[in-house]
């Protein structure tokens, strides 16, 4: 019987159509493949955990009427100034140099439009940022490019980089397009050399010597301003406890699914542990080893709802960070940037060039980025108009946080930190073991004595 | 040439201006009241006894003696201002100094001058591991020997070196110029030898009239830069690793 | 996460300061380790008498005459000195010292032994450094040799087990500041030669393998110049025998370490406060050692 249609080409999962690519450019390129964005592939994610809300059991606040309180502080335990938030939601550390100017104000007008905080990056404090932005966190990392006594007085708090989610182990990484006279001068380099940080601090290693480090930062900011540790998700109950015993007011653990501007795909896809395993290994060490609420947890990597928020809440964190999901709010991705006079300007053509398309383009390394966003090209980069993509930033964090108390309302919670594990079960058995909650429907917890 | 293998021989400082006993204050009250003097005052801290973290973050022209041995961070985070160890200093000495002067009347632990900006570090003893790492513009100047991986990852600022360098001089150097009076263990990825120049001479003249390093004689020091082949990717380079 | 400290007393007239120069080099090094601590002495003759068998057990309970009467059986006609020295046992008697140990192993069954071996007694503690070393009186105690750690916990439950120094031979003790990376292939081919281990510290691992090269053959040398090779990792480790102190640190040395050699005597710390406090520091001669080397001084 001859066949009507062709027959289907058959898959092949250990060399589909995408590892056939990526070993014929590598072939070309002689190289790893360099990308910006956070793991692609399929993850265990807070998608797979579900919220137990009211029942005849459990009773709701009305959404629209009684309260649910979003107030967040974080860094009391040595700091005279802790850093007090209104919403459990902040903007991770992005440099400038991934990032044009304009996309930094706009993220700082934006978080302090909803009363959050923003984060520096790999390449210091900019004026717009520190201007924009009420509350800014000033990163300490193994670079130490632009770092300086002036700003760090200016910071509301310090966060000193391990490493992040996307990478760890791996130093920061910005491509010699994106190393322009600006960038260059901020962190005492060369134009256009392709820039590799180091992976470790140039003045102390471990968690001993950490110690000493982060004793000399309160000294420098008169004890004033609360220290984060960031790290990224690899041994979290160890790295949890020697943060805490290192002196960390909070600390921060960014999983496998945080982003980046440029790294190694291969360590991106293949190193760190999901966020959602993340989550619960930190909180339960810090349960562990003090007071409650002595040290604050702020979780990120692939936050991108309200229900996110609600489930790392739910989980122990104190508060979650986003990277790639404000720049998305911000135009990232999109098939076009406003124009002048208002008409959006189609772009499509561009992503092309790059090989990708709206809603596919990982190329933040290449500094072509067709919305002005992650590029230092003054022609593309003046693409972004900073208020509107402020507005647009805030939009986006204010219905994350909408979402999140409308959640904690339906658990019968006044306050979005009351959430607790057990407002929450799994779908999957791989979910319900890193979460430690139990798979739907059961009372089964894997991996974990009943 | 001297190498200095010896500890140097301290002269007490002569008194200058209060004293602040680090013993009775901590290191806490040290740099409290250090922070309100006005500037142009003189001081100095008595029984540091190795304590981190001295005189970090000045931020005035203060001259500040410390009469003993610190321990990590001394005078780190600093501008206009001078600060004296008459004593072995900790790691990080001077780290991230931004201008004015960190010296160091002892030996320095590692990491001295790490990713500092502008000033000048003085060693007037031996410095260990990684002198210089990540220099961003300072000036580096140790009168006897420097250890291994002395001016790894050195972005921009000059480092001199009066004794014999260790292994992996300048390995990933960027801007940064290394200057050696005595023999070099072996060079990092990526630095070279190269030729001096009467510039360089005379940058080597002027550093050994503000340090007292009279033992370096300016025509005779090796200059070691970065040969610039790792500046950019290409698989061929991992082999430089 | 810890501090690490050593002496050797190489001037008899010295010696009978060694408990009170060590419990000062260990408090200096407290805040990198403020959790718990140990110390190793060597020649303290209350505890270690010369020419004796010396085990150390963490063994609170029984009473250590109750403790003496149980091993006096065990060892007949041997004249057995049972020390409490806060929860340690120090257990001497002029036996072989193989027999030794196991009367103590089957005296005391549940506890750890600290260490065994001539001239060694080994004390370790849950707590605060400055008082642990009180409890221990240790300012008091005198001998030729001391190597002492302080450790920052990472579990909430502080157990003595995973304190340093570890000892895997007799009279050989290990302290390490830093981390090994490749520690757990290591161990598992100890382990497949025979050696057994009591905790999952990294720690550990290098004690029993330097007690496994010593064993082969190796000088303490050769035996930390192999360390060097089969680990990766960084750290400093300090390792003491009843004739020597020998310190090295792994290829790229980002853990701190400071080597004094003073008149009469030879120490090591972590921090430069912790020779601060040692007889005539000014004008010993103070360097930090250089990567993957090893520097021994024999008695």
């Amino acid at each position: 019987m001859p066949p009507t249609d062709p027959a289907p080409l058959p898959l092949n999962h250990t060399f589909p159509p995408e590892v056939v690519a990526d070993i014929q450019q590598r072939a070309g390129l002689g190289r790893y493949q360099i990308r910006g964005m956070g793991a692609r592939r399929a993850l265990p994610t807070f998608d797979d955990l579900l919220l137990l809300t009211a029942s005849a059991s459990r009773y709701p606040l009305e959404g629209y009427r009684e309260h649910c309180a979003t107030r967040t502080v974080l860094g009391a335990r040595h700091a005279a100034e802790p850093v007090v938030l209104d919403i459990p939601v902040t903007i991770a550390g992005m440099s400038f140099g991934a990032l044009s100017a304009a996309a930094k104000e706009a993220l700082g007008r934006a978080a302090s439009e909803v009363g959050t905080s923003t984060t520096t990056g790999d390449g210091g404090m900019t004026a717009e940022e520190r201007a924009a932005s009420k509350t800014l966190v000033y990163q300490c990392l193994p670079s130490r490019y632009g770092f300086n006594p002036d700003d760090l007085r200016a910071a509301d708090a310090v966060e000193i980089v391990l490493g992040q989610g996307a990478k760890p182990g791996g130093g920061g990484m910005l491509l010699g397009q994106k190393v322009g006279p600006r960038v260059a001068g901020m962190r005492t380099l060369p134009e256009g050399v392709d820039q590799r940080s180091a992976s470790r601090h140039p003045d102390w290693t471990g968690p001993d010597d950490l110690r000493i480090k982060i004793e000399e930062l309160r000294e420098a900011t008169g004890w004033r301003i609360p220290i984060y540790v960031k790290m990224g998700a690899t041994r979290v109950g160890h790295d949890v406890r020697l943060a805490v015993a290192a002196g960390a007011d909070v600390v921060v653990v960014d999983g496998m699914q945080g982003g980046t501007a440029a790294t190694q795909d291969m360590f991106i896809e293949h190193t760190g542990i999901p966020t959602l395993a993340a989550v619960r290994l930190a909180a339960e060490a810090l349960a562990d080893l003090g007071p409650a609420g002595e040290v604050q947890l702020i979780v990120s990597g692939g936050i991108r709802t309200g229900a996110d928020v609600a489930k790392a809440l739910a989980l122990g964190a104190d508060a979650v960070s986003l990277g790639v999901a404000p720049l998305i709010a911000l135009g990232c991705n999109a098939p076009s940037y406003p124009g002048t006079d208002g008409a959006p300007v189609d772009v499509t053509g561009e992503y092309a060039a790059m090989g990708t398309a709206p809603g596919y383009c990982a190329g933040c390394h290449t500094g072509r980025c067709p919305v002005g966003i992650a590029t230092q090209d003054d022609r593309l980069a003046g693409r972004l108009d900073a208020g509107l993509g402020a507005e647009q930033v805030a939009n986006y964090l204010r219905s994350l946080v909408m979402e999140t108390a409308m959640l904690a309302r339906a658990c019968g919670k006044s306050d979005v930190h009351r959430l607790e594990p057990e407002d929450l079960v799994a779908l999957t058995v791989e979910a319900a073991a890193m979460a430690r909650v139990p798979l739907a429907g059961t009372s089964w917890i894997p991996g974990w004595p009943s | 040439m001297v190498t200095l293998n010896q500890p140097t021989v301290i002269q007490p400082p002569a008194p200058a201006g209060p004293c602040l006993d680090a013993a009775e204050l901590g290191v806490r009250g040290v740099n409290e009241r250090l922070r309100q003097l006005p500037p142009g005052s003189a001081v100095t801290v008595t029984s540091p006894g190795g304590r981190h973290n001295l005189a970090v973050a000045l931020a005035a022209e203060l001259a500040v003696t410390i009469d003993g041995p610190a321990g990590y961070y001394a005078g780190g985070l600093g501008q206009l201002a001078t600060v004296t160890v008459h004593g072995p200093a900790g790691w990080g000495a001077g780290e991230n100094l931004m201008s004015g002067e960190v010296r160091v009347r002892g030996d320095a632990s590692q990491s001295a001058a790490a990713s500092a900006h502008g000033g000048l570090v003085v060693v007037e003893g031996n410095a260990s591991l990684r002198a210089g790492i990540s220099l961003k513009g300072a000036t580096l100047a140790v009168a006897g020997d420097a250890g291994a991986f002395c001016g790894f990852l050195a972005q921009a600022g000059t480092i001199l070196i009066g004794g014999n360098a260790g292994e992996a001089l300048g390995d990933s150097l960027y801007e940064a110029v290394i200057y050696v009076a005595g023999t070099i263990r072996s060079l990092g990825a990526d630095a070279q030898v190269e030729e001096l120049s009467a510039a360089d001479v005379a940058t080597v003249r002027d550093l050994v009239r503000r340090t007292g390093f009279r033992h370096i004689d300016p025509e005779n020091v090796t200059r070691v830069g970065s040969a610039r082949q790792l500046y950019h990717f290409s698989g061929q380079h991992h082999a430089a690793y | 996460m810890c501090g690490i400290v050593g002496l050797q007393l190489r001037d008899q007239a010295q010696q009978g300061r060694l408990g009170e120069l060590i419990a000062g080099m260990l408090g200096q090094v407290a805040e990198r380790g403020p959790d718990s601590a140990g110390i190793a002495l060597y020649g303290d003759t209350s505890l270690a008498p010369p020419g004796q068998a010396v085990v150390s057990a963490l063994a609170p309970e029984p009473p250590s005459t109750v403790l003496a009467g149980v091993l006096r059986p065990l060892l007949p006609g041997a004249d057995v000195t049972v020390t409490e020295v806060a929860d340690v046992r120090v257990i001497a008697a002029p036996v072989p010292q193989p027999r030794l140990t196991a009367a103590v192993r089957a005296a005391l069954p549940n506890a750890p032994l600290l260490g065994t071996g001539p001239d060694l007694a080994v004390l370790k503690g849950v707590g605060d450094p400055a008082e642990l070393a009180a409890a221990f009186g240790l300012a008091g105690r005198t001998g030729y040799q001391a190597a002492g750690h302080t450790r920052m916990a990472t579990e909430s439950a502080v157990t003595v087990a995973h304190s340093h120094p570890f000892s895997a031979a007799p009279g050989m003790c290990l302290v390490h500041n830093g981390s090994f990376a490749n520690h757990d292939t290591v161990r598992r081919r100890l382990r497949a030669e025979g050696m057994s281990f009591d905790t999952d510290n990294d720690s550990e691992v290098a004690a029993a393998f330097v007690a496994s090269r010593l064993a082969a053959g190796d000088d303490l040398g050769q035996a930390l110049r192999s360390v060097c090779r089969a680990f990766d990792g960084f750290y400093t480790l300090l390792v003491t025998t009843p004739a020597e102190l020998a310190v090295v640190r792994d290829a790229i040395a980002c853990k701190p370490a400071l080597i004094a050699e003073g008149d009469g005597w030879v120490a090591m710390a972590s921090e430069y406060r912790a020779l601060s406090g040692l007889p005539g520091i000014a004008a010993a001669r103070v360097f930090e050692p250089a990567p993957g080397e090893v520097y021994l001084w024999s008695r």
